[in-house]
């Protein structure tokens, strides 16, 4: 269970979050909808330990998580997926996968883990040996979300997962991303620009304008109310 | 572009097949010092004493590289101050000879360490700056150090330095020759010990710093950690490559560590190849035989004092141009995109492991 609350984050004189409280729970994808600038991918960015907020508290399964460093928080579990980023070019595809295991696991269960990603993304296990860099823009959104569930997180944060991809890929994605999580105590919240894919993949969704909660409820009431959708949501 | 060559045109021998290195990373390190350590030792018993020297020169500086290689390269840190970390094993090194009859490899050890200690009190600050800044911090390092051997001259020996005395040398062996295989073996340990390392976790962890920290810390990779350990690696090739030099040299003082000598090892490992270690000795050689070559090129010319005195500089700065246009990743880099493309021309495309060109072709 991820909660949050009172949650304020500035950037200088500018306001990226005020005050925000939500909650995600485990076995579900929360998504975090709203326009440019809403303060969604700041969001993640403060739960994962990359920005540090004015005030509020981030709980996860009762661990309190500000005040630690990104990788402890990455080390308590929580893997985040950086928007249009996070792989690093110069290793290979396979070094890659293992550098997100070399503090939890051990030689052999490591390569087993390693095996069962490339299960997951047949379209990598080709590329095992070649750099990051060749790869094209959605092999590189397969190789982070891989790296991001190898070590196994109790909560995955995704910005713009969907970013570049083709839309195939996306429904592709969204798929698996639903199968990851439904009966397992995995907690997902997923960024999105694309508010319709979005909602049809989460169980709940939270709304956020100008840094603040606009409103937050299951996904299928807010894909349910039209007026919200007009105004924040652009469909 | 070169024509499509039939695959299998040149059948190779299955002896070559059989020569093969062992892919077994340690086995293929030491396998590959142990060839170099025979051709070492054909090349040193055969040489006089004094190219001896200088092949211990070579060695030594080859160590100091290595290490700046790994900062530098693989861990993305730059360091202008290497020349203070030598400096540092060099006195450690020269105190304990001059006040304790202890073994030579514990003087060594000791100081491998306190060039290891000062790497980590510079590498803890250092992690906080990046490019310039940090250069200029280590700039600072091998500024601020030799002046605090003058002022306490009584314990560092002042303008006069310490002198080093080198272990008599077993049976007929001469001096410099037993000097130089001293020399020799330290720098094949520390390469075997460093190209393992590459290999290890903390290898793919200083490259996934270097290349994104973020990244790397969503990664759970931590960090600061990984850079601190990357420096005191560093600083410690350095203080046994600067115990070395005091062997060589006979005498340890501040004058044979000047600024100059922590920028010509940038710039040696830069003409190396930056992150390689094999590419190494080419620097090594470079910064030993430079200096002599422009001095009888000077000769030759009938230069002045003055005008051969910069020549070395001169010379050096003309190779470093020349080099990063031609191979702008230095002459190791340079070698493997040669030895690739003769590979590729040889066995014909679609041989082979695709391997990815980091050099524009």
């Amino acid at each position: 269970m991820l909660e949050i609350q009172g949650l304020s984050v500035s950037y200088g004189a500018v306001d990226a979050l005020k005050s925000v409280t939500l909650s995600a729970r485990p076995g579900a994808i929360t998504a975090i909808l709203g326009a440019n600038g809403a303060g969604k991918t700041t969001l993640l960015r403060t739960i994962s330990g990359l920005v540090k907020p004015r005030a509020g508290a981030v709980r996860f399964d009762g661990d309190e998580l500000l005040g630690r460093a990104a990788e402890d928080i990455a080390r308590l579990g929580v893997s985040h997926v950086p928007e249009g980023r996070g792989v690093i070019a110069e290793l290979t595809v396979e070094d890659n996968l293992r550098l997100a295991t070399l503090w939890c696991m051990g030689r052999r269960e490591r390569q087993k883990a390693i095996e069962a990603t490339f299960e997951l993304f047949p379209r990598l296990s080709g590329f095992r040996r070649r750099h990051a860099s060749t790869l094209s823009g959605g092999e590189r959104q397969m190789l982070v979300l891989g790296r991001a569930l190898i070590s196994r997180p109790r909560l995955l944060l995704l910005d713009e997962p969907s970013l570049g991809l083709a839309p195939l890929v996306t429904a592709q994605l969204m798929a698996l991303l639903r199968d990851h999580t439904q009966g397992t105590d995995l907690t997902v919240v997923l960024v999105e620009q694309n508010a319709r894919s979005a909602l049809s993949v989460s169980q709940d969704a939270v709304v956020l304008n100008l840094g603040e909660v606009v409103m937050s409820d299951e996904a299928a009431v807010i894909a349910a109310d039209s007026g919200l959708r007009h105004h924040y949501l652009g469909f | 572009m070169t024509p499509p060559v039939p695959s299998g045109s040149w059948p190779r021998a299955p002896w070559v097949r059989r020569l093969r290195l062992p892919t077994q990373p340690l086995a293929r390190h030491l396998v590959l010092a142990l060839c170099g350590a025979a051709i070492l030792y054909a090349v040193t018993s055969s040489l006089s004493p004094y190219n001896d020297f200088e092949v211990g020169e070579i060695a030594l500086y080859v160590i100091a590289l290595a290490g700046l290689s790994l900062l530098t390269g693989l861990n993305g840190q730059i360091s202008l101050g290497h020349g203070a970390f030598m400096a540092v094993g060099a006195y450690s090194a020269a105190l304990l000879m001059t006040h304790t009859h202890l073994n030579l490899l514990i003087e060594l050890v000791a100081a491998i360490g306190a060039a290891g200690l000062l790497g980590l009190v510079i590498g803890i600050p250092a992690t906080r700056l990046k490019g310039p800044y940090l250069a200029g911090m280590t700039l600072l390092l091998a500024l601020a150090l030799p002046p605090i051997a003058d002022k306490w001259s009584t314990t560092f020996g002042g303008d006069q330095g310490l002198t080093t005395t080198v272990p008599s040398a077993p049976g007929s062996i001469n001096p410099e020759e037993w000097l130089a295989w001293i020399q020799i073996v330290g720098a094949l340990i520390t390469l075997v010990l460093l190209a393992n390392l590459l290999r290890s976790r903390y290898g793919r962890s200083f490259r996934a710093v270097r290349d994104d920290e973020i990244a790397a810390s969503l990664a759970g990779i931590h960090v600061a950690r990984t850079k601190v350990i990357a420096f005191v690696i560093s600083a410690a090739c350095a203080g046994l490559a600067g115990a070395f030099l005091g062997l060589s040299t006979g005498v340890v003082n501040t004058g044979e560590f000047p600024l100059t000598l922590s920028i010509q090892l940038l710039a040696a490992m830069v003409l190396g190849g930056t992150g390689t270690l094999m590419g190494m000795w080419w620097g090594a050689v470079l910064l030993v035989y430079l200096p002599q070559w422009s001095t009888s090129l000077s000769g030759d010319f009938n230069l002045g004092s003055g005008a051969s005195a910069y020549l070395a500089t001169i010379i050096f700065g003309v190779v470093l141009i020349v080099v990063m246009i031609a191979a702008p990743t230095g002459i190791q880099g340079g070698l493997r995109w040669a030895w690739r493309r003769v590979w590729s021309l040889r066995s014909g495309p679609g041989d082979g492991t695709p391997t990815v060109s980091r050099h524009p072709a």
